[in-house]
């Protein structure tokens, strides 16, 4: 080869084209994802053929064959020989009220509706970061709606002055048991979760000591036991005279279960901060508490919102364990209606559970998309 | 500091603007040591630097060049000798390390910067949390460094959306936010590309004119010769030798330290 050869220089721009056509848009992607080779084109119809086979009887279970209206079991009942019936959605519509209250009285329901709205009034607006005024929200969902909520919930006495008749917590159920446990669960367990990480991770030996006993104790623990402990075995050693409620020590169990494992959540993102986001935080002056409050906690939160999201959902699912200490959640609350002979079908329990899961999933699924979108909102970037 | 965007290579810095004090002394190091465990990584070291001087620390890496810096913001403890930084002397009292970090500005080599907060927000936080002041006051300051450093328009990006060089002026600026008396800078340079290397040597010359006390961990020899009134050359835990640069560069009298301006001079 020539020496000329090996020297170039670029006499013309070269122009930016457009990509192939067969390359973008759905075509390009169906081609690139589902169809580029042989095994890929064979996987991608057992595919469809297995979601086919497991959705359509579903919607057909759900949808086509339902039973939308009727008083009675006669109505979800196949009335000639052959007929399949789907769900009975008659059933939940005539136990609706009880899958939501459980068993508080009729005419104080109004009182569980306004806790609904006021909660959804006060957190929604919390959730969403265009709005302004958080510090104001925080204050009305963290400090006034527990507050209200409680007196409305329980009732009020005043003197002899019955102001909101006293509801016994035994006589809560259904929806209204499974937000208090998982609200109370999900708002009290991150605080005590992020002052165990911190204090698993500081230097003075008591506080570590104390923490890791407190994480290690929990994490142990089936919570199953620690509500059998709760609800069976506490009031045992408490001094006679001295009760309280169970609902109350339901709700301290399962906050201090969720937090030991929130601890060890944070605790991984307070390892992942470098080292250089301390001593920059030192060298400009800041203390302990502000650096921890400004600087680390806030990234290391960010970076661990899929753990901890896990943990609230983990948490939210396993409200439906108070069953076994006779308390009716939303799950109780449809499986004990299954005794009832009026709606008694051969697809009522089908149905029951059917909406149990649908009802589960709404929530569960939202928590999970709020996740992401909190993600995407606080990505700021390539890190540092 | 001129208003040039780039200094020329041959720029000479006005040395007559960088008056040294003859009675003011901002940092002075005493007999002191340090171990990291049974390891003596810091021996003997005494240092005085006077107020407005511009000292160029050098040295193989693990020499403690770094580590001597930073005890001087107690970053790392010392645990003999004594360090008096601006008349308060650094002991275990908090309200001591709290007063002399405010007082003493510091940059690192990876810049350290918060990357969940806008390059103003980085500027403002200390101001406003350690310095008390108030946010728009805090925010004049804050922009006021930036154009300094010239990059007043990146003022609302955050940190990952800047260029190593730019991260380096930002992490300037927000030291000198804070006005402090003395400035360290731990490698500044030397996590840089090439072409960045010099935006943020002029930042740093331009700081020198203005006649802060400075402490420069760095290997950027042609800065030494410009700026420094003194360069100190560290080896295994120990200050080996230090001198005006000229002499410094021309004629070293160690054997370490000519072994050291071979290497890093004749590569």
């Amino acid at each position: 080869m020539a020496n000329a050869d090996l020297a170039h220089v670029r006499s013309e721009e070269a122009p930016t084209l457009p990509a192939p056509v067969s390359t973008t848009g759905a075509i390009g992607w169906m081609r690139k994802n589902l169809f580029s080779s042989v095994g890929n084109t064979i996987l991608t119809f057992i595919g469809i053929w297995l979601a086919y086979s497991i959705i359509a009887p579903i919607i057909q279970f759900a949808f086509i064959d339902a039973v939308w209206t009727g008083d009675d079991r006669q109505a979800c009942l196949a009335t000639q020989e052959g007929q399949t019936v789907g769900a009975c959605w008659a059933y939940v519509k005539a136990y609706l009220p009880q899958f939501i209250y459980g068993r508080y009285p009729l005419e104080e329901r109004w009182r569980v509706d306004v806790v609904f709205v006021l909660l959804v009034f006060t957190m929604v607006p919390l959730l969403i970061p265009s709005l302004p005024r958080k510090g104001l929200n925080a204050i009305l969902f963290l400090v006034v709606f527990p507050v209200v909520a409680y007196f409305l919930l329980t009732g009020l006495v005043i003197g002899d002055n019955v102001i909101l008749p006293i509801v016994q917590t035994a006589q809560w159920g259904g929806l209204l048991v499974t937000l208090v446990i998982a609200v109370t669960g999900i708002v009290a367990s991150l605080p005590l979760g992020i002052a165990l990480a911190l204090g698993r991770r500081s230097q003075m030996p008591i506080v570590k000591l104390v923490s890791i006993i407190f994480i290690e104790f929990w994490r142990g623990v089936p919570l199953i036991t620690v509500l059998f402990m709760a609800s069976v075995v506490l009031p045992l050693f408490l001094p006679d005279g001295v009760t309280f409620d169970k609902l109350l020590r339901v709700l301290i169990g399962v906050t201090l279960f969720a937090s030991a494992y929130m601890a060890e959540v944070v605790r991984g993102g307070l390892q992942a901060i470098p080292k250089g986001q301390y001593e920059g935080a030192q060298a400009l002056g800041l203390r302990f508490w502000p650096m921890m409050y400004l600087i680390i906690l806030p990234q290391a939160l960010k970076m661990v919102i899929p753990g901890i999201v896990n943990t609230f959902i983990g948490l939210f699912k396993d409200t439906t364990l108070v069953l076994i200490v006779g308390m009716f959640d939303l799950l109780g609350q449809i499986q004990s209606s299954f005794s009832d002979p009026n709606w008694s079908t051969p697809t009522q329990s089908y149905t029951g559970y059917l909406f149990a899961t649908a009802i589960f999933f709404v929530f569960c699924f939202g928590m999970s998309r709020y996740s992401i979108f909190m993600e995407r909102k606080l990505h700021t970037g390539h890190k540092r | 500091m001129s208003d040039n965007a780039v200094l020329s290579d041959d720029y000479t810095p006005d040395r007559s603007k960088m008056t040294v004090s003859e009675t003011d002394v901002a940092v002075e190091i005493k007999n002191m040591n340090k171990w990291y465990g049974d390891f003596h990584v810091l021996r003997d070291i005494n240092l005085k630097v006077m107020r407005g001087e511009r000292i160029v620390i050098c040295g193989p890496s693990g020499s403690g060049k770094s580590t001597m810096i930073r005890c001087i913001n107690r970053l790392e403890e010392h645990q003999k000798g004594s360090i008096v930084v601006d008349g308060i002397e650094l002991t275990d009292d908090l309200k001591k390390i709290d007063e002399i970090r405010r007082e003493v500005g510091m940059c690192f080599q990876h810049f350290n910067l918060f990357p969940h907060l806008t390059i103003l927000e980085n500027c403002t936080l200390a101001p406003i949390w350690v310095r008390k002041m108030p946010k728009r006051e805090a925010e004049e300051v804050a922009m006021h460094y930036l154009e300094r450093v010239k990059i007043p328009e990146q003022a609302l990006k955050y940190p990952g959306q800047l260029s190593g060089g730019q991260q380096q002026r930002v992490a300037i600026a927000r030291s000198l936010c804070m006005n402090p008396k003395i400035m360290l800078f731990d490698e500044p340079t030397s996590a840089l590309d090439p072409e960045m290397i010099k935006e943020v040597l002029d930042v740093m010359v331009g700081l020198a004119e203005s006649g802060m006390t400075m402490l420069c961990v760095t290997h950027e020899m042609g800065f030494a010769r410009k700026v420094a009134n003194r360069v100190i050359f560290m080896d295994q835990g120990q200050i080996v030798e230090q001198n005006e640069p000229e002499p410094f560069f021309t004629n070293p009298q160690h054997e370490r330290t000519k072994l050291f301006l071979s290497q890093i001079l004749h590569h």
